[in-house]
């Protein structure tokens, strides 16, 4: 490389966040606080039954309360495309997308039927209380257990999907198997929840144009689903986000009080806000209920002989949601047989969509639940029994790995928790009347990259802006570019200003699956090299250059000045005499950064985990506390260990909800989420976390991307809850395969 | 902080209006209120106070705690015709000038945040509770700051903060090792 110098801001440094100073200040502003004098707002009214149609809609009481502008429905809502392709956004399923308002069809629990537009939202919500809407109702289908008999393999698949390959004659080898285990896991269905309400602010401009301020995980999404739908040309529309409270997948897709909000804009020429109310967010996508079968055989050393991994989860009648469920066992362990098979059923429900660790989170934690299950019918340690069944290559596909330092994931996560000392006995350990309990899993997550454009400008008081349309949901973007330009440029972190959540900025996709490090992290890279080489060419060909007659690795670049390599005393100039001296009043490039498309074919690309758990369970009471986690993982390179602890931090919270608190819970006869609220649907609070450690072990990858990192927005959840699942076993001699593990299923 | 837009009342809302005297972040101010309008909403659609953060409006989550009278509270469950005469501080009359709360200066320091949305009605929960003098271990503050969510789940880096000021030190925020 010619020459950056690693500076104390550069890749690997753990500096605090950029963006910090305005989060704990209250300066950071997101999409519902963008204020207006001449707001509206809008409230959307949820439909009360689960399928059928609208008979009628009386808006009358609603619209004579004073302050009410408009009530828009199916019946006077304006005009819209009727093909189904302008409402695909970027990351839609395959099908056809839900619209609001579009007839008098009610397809599942919740779903907005008007839109109250009022002076106040307190109006707004109080005036959509008098709304009267008669209903004819039909029955409808939303428990999972009862449509399994219909369950499918997905006849259409979305981008991303892999699909389950098996191999050699599993089931022959489990039933000749030494050792067997065979259960049905389950997951009930979770919603993403993040702290930020669904909110959307249109401020409408005189001549038309709209500046949108949406909580979204992609600004060009949201942008180019309003602009498909309503016909706006590229600079009519601007969509901004440039804070984002929370979303976990949640906002990937555009949510319907975006549409609402545009569509309300319109029609009565105003600025317009609507913002959802935390119960209105279970009527959005949500990770689907899974029912997994596991049969595992193996000779008598626990060394695998069959898998038969099966498994279904839930999408709607709209569109075709899938998850990838089954494949992670394949891939992670060696066996000559597996037998893999996923299908899905459809249910009366919105369609299901991403969260945090899509797939992974729900597949690995139940296979790993199963393994651990192995481990106790063979006699041999969990975590040797992993050890025995350790898998070079991706064992699905057969081929090689970029990098897999999950065996060194295994040494780093026993020895700092103390595995060696572990009794492998259940009910072996207690303190007091609680039970304590060890468990361990495994961790998996893919080192994806996508194709994302930066821009790179170098102002004349030597400044550096770099700009990418990504989004910051809270992984810690802004810092990452900043660190990946210092280190590239050589100028001082103070002296760079990440620019995102911009539907004018250069291409990036949604913010997701762990990709943007890599994906915005190269673009940064690529752009800030093209820089960097255009500034030296610029100075190299001044009068009286110092650097006549020299190649661009003959020079430097630290502390925002090109500095020569020879005689660096006297041969150095600043970045900004150099465009000072060149007559250019800024230096701006703009590069893509793609993934190596036949590598990526040929090679696996993952990070992975190992996750230890100690729990204690008292035992009358059942009450159970996860009182020391520890997680090893390797993930590539590590850009600013402080922010990616945190991300891990962030997915084992996740772990630790799935493992014991998060569901929602259907009442089936109506069809409906009943516990939609904070103080039903149980999320971890500060009381519920203890001990967390983390480590990244060395894991260098020249192969995965330019920037050789992975990822850790989702790695911290696969692995996590069945490290805790396995304890609760550990310590209590009972095996829950339900997850979350609630008092109930342990008494 | 700028003291950005402070909208009049719609001509419903004026109607019913009653007048109440508000000190906030030392700033005394004569409103005239709806009757049913929160505080959290007085804050963030009239005021423009947005620091102050709506997450569930049910007083289940903490991200709209504030101080009332130097305790915290849910903004949210709280009508602002209520509180006539009472001192109010919000995440934005916390820092002094140019100058960080010691917790915001922590929050910083230990990665207590990440998206960044429930940290306002953390740290003034955190201001709050020190203020009530009960959390001197680790388990206490853990269990004294329950009532704030924060779903990108930072509560060990949170825990770490708050120890650090309530034990007036500076102490090195947890890494990977």
């Amino acid at each position: 490389m010619a020459g950056a110098a690693i500076s104390r801001s550069g890749i690997g440094a753990p500096v605090d966040r950029v963006e910090g100073r305005l989060k704990v200040t209250g300066a950071a502003k997101y999409a519902a606080e963008f204020n207006e004098a001449a707001l509206l707002h809008g409230h959307a009214y949820a439909s009360r039954i689960t399928k059928g149609r609208i008979a009628a809609i009386d808006p009358s009481a609603a619209l004579a309360v004073p302050g009410v502008l408009d009530v828009l429905t199916h019946e006077n809502r304006p005009d819209l495309p009727l093909l189904r392709r302008h409402y695909q956004d970027e990351v839609a399923s395959p099908g056809i997308p839900f619209v609001p308002l579009w007839s008098d069809k009610v397809l599942f629990a919740g779903q907005p039927v008007a839109l109250v537009v009022a002076e106040t939202a307190e109006i707004a919500r109080y005036a959509s209380s008098l709304l009267e809407i008669d209903y004819e109702e039909e029955p409808h289908e939303t428990d999972l257990k009862e449509a399994l008999h219909r369950a499918a393999a997905p006849w259409r698949t979305r981008k991303g999907y892999v699909r389950p390959k098996s191999r050699g004659d599993a089931p022959t080898a489990f039933e000749a198997a030494a050792v067997r285990i065979d259960g049905e896991y389950h997951l009930m269905p979770e919603h993403h929840n993040p702290m930020e309400l669904f909110g959307t602010t249109v401020v409408r401009h005189d001549d038309g144009r709209l500046t949108i301020y949406d909580k979204t995980q992609g600004a060009l999404n949201s942008r180019n689903y309003i602009s498909k739908i309503f016909g706006y040309g590229g600079d009519e529309i601007q969509v901004l986000s440039p804070f984002v409270g929370g979303a976990f997948g949640a906002a990937l897709r555009p949510q319907h009080q975006l549409f609402l909000a545009v569509l309300a804009a319109r029609h009565l020429e105003r600025s317009v806000r609507v913002v959802m109310t935390r119960q209105e967010m279970w009527s959005l996508q949500f990770r689907p209920e899974c029912y997994q079968w596991v049969k595992l055989g193996a000779e008598p050393d626990g060394r695998l002989a069959a898998i038969v991994n099966h498994a279904v989860t839930n999408s709607s009648r709209l569109e075709t949601y899938t998850d990838n469920i089954v494949s992670w066992g394949g891939m992670l362990y060696r066996c000559d047989n597996a037998d893999l098979e996923y299908r899905i059923a459809e249910t009366d429900t919105m369609t299901p969509g991403d969260m945090r660790a899509p797939g992974a989170a729900t597949g690995v934690n139940l296979f790993e639940i199963a393994m651990d299950e192995l481990a106790y019918a063979a006699g041999v340690d969990p975590l040797e029994l992993r050890l025995r069944n350790y898998a070079e290559k991706d064992e699905m596909h057969g081929i090689d790995y970029t990098s897999k330092a999950l065996r060194e994931c295994y040494a780093a996560g026993a020895e700092r928790f103390g595995w060696a000392r572990r009794v492998f006995e259940p009910r072996s350990m207690r303190e007091g009347r609680e039970l304590i309990g060890w468990g361990m899993a495994t961790g998996i997550w893919e080192a994806m990259q996508s194709k994302t454009a930066c821009r790179a400008t170098l102002r004349a008081d030597g400044r550096l802006e770099v700009a990418t349309g990504t989004a910051d949901i809270g992984p810690g973007t802004y810092t990452m570019m900043v660190q990946v330009a210092a280190e590239r440029t050589g100028l001082p972190a103070e002296r760079i200003e990440a620019k995102l959540g911009d539907s004018t900025l250069p291409y990036a996709p949604v913010q997701g699956g762990s990709w943007t490090a890599a994906s915005t992290g190269s673009a940064v890279a690529l752009a800030c090299e093209t820089l960097r080489t255009r500034l030296y060419e610029m100075a190299r060909d001044l009068p009286d250059s110092p650097f006549a007659s020299t190649g661009i690795d003959d020079v430097r670049f630290e502390d925002g000045e090109v500095v020569r390599n020879v005689d660096p005393m006297n041969k150095r100039m600043r970045f900004e005499a150099i465009l000072e001296a060149a007559g250019c009043p800024e230096l701006k490039v703009e590069e893509t950064a793609k993934p190596g498309m036949i590598s990526m074919m040929r090679k696996a690309r993952n990070s992975h985990s190992a996750v230890f758990a100690e729990v204690r369970v008292d035992e009358e009471l059942g009450v159970m506390r996860v009182t020391r986690i520890v997680s090893a993982c390797a993930a590539g390179r590590i850009i600013n260990p402080k922010i990616a602890r945190s991300q891990i931090l962030g997915g084992i919270v996740f772990g630790l909800g799935m493992a014991l608190e998060e569901e929602s819970m259907m009442d089936h006869r109506l069809g409906r989420f009943m516990n939609h609220d904070l103080a039903e649907y149980h999320v971890p609070v500060n009381a519920d976390l203890f001990d967390v450690d983390i480590i990244f072990v060395e894991e260098q990858d020249e192969e995965v991307n330019p920037l050789g990192v992975k990822g850790v927005g989702e790695l911290g959840v696969p692995g996590t809850a069945a490290a805790i699942a396995n304890a609760v076993f550990h310590a209590t001699g009972k095996r829950i395969r339900d997850l979350p593990i609630t008092i109930d299923k342990l008494l | 902080m700028e003291a950005g837009i402070s909208r009049p009342l719609p001509g419903i809302e004026d109607r019913h209006a009653v007048p109440i005297r508000l000190t906030i972040n030392g700033v005394e101010r004569q409103l005239d209120v709806a009757p049913w309008t929160s505080l959290l909403d007085l804050l963030r659609e009239r005021l423009d106070l947005t620091g102050t953060k709506k997450g569930c409006d049910h007083g289940q989550c903490g991200a709209c705690t504030v101080l009332i009278d130097g305790r915290r509270i849910n903004a949210c469950l709280k009508l602002a015709v209520t509180l006539d005469g009472a001192d109010i501080v919000t995440i934005e009359g916390l820092a002094q000038g140019d100058g960080l709360h010691p917790l915001q200066q922590a929050f910083i320091r230990h990665d207590a945040f990440q998206c960044g949305y429930c940290t306002p009605g953390q740290i003034c929960s955190a201001a709050g509770l020190m203020a009530e003098g009960r959390a001197r271990t680790r388990d206490e503050i853990r269990e004294l700051m329950s009532g704030n969510i924060c779903r990108c789940g930072c509560y060990p880096n949170i825990t770490d903060a708050i120890e650090d000021v309530l034990k007036d030190r500076v102490s090195e925020p947890a890494m990977p090792v």
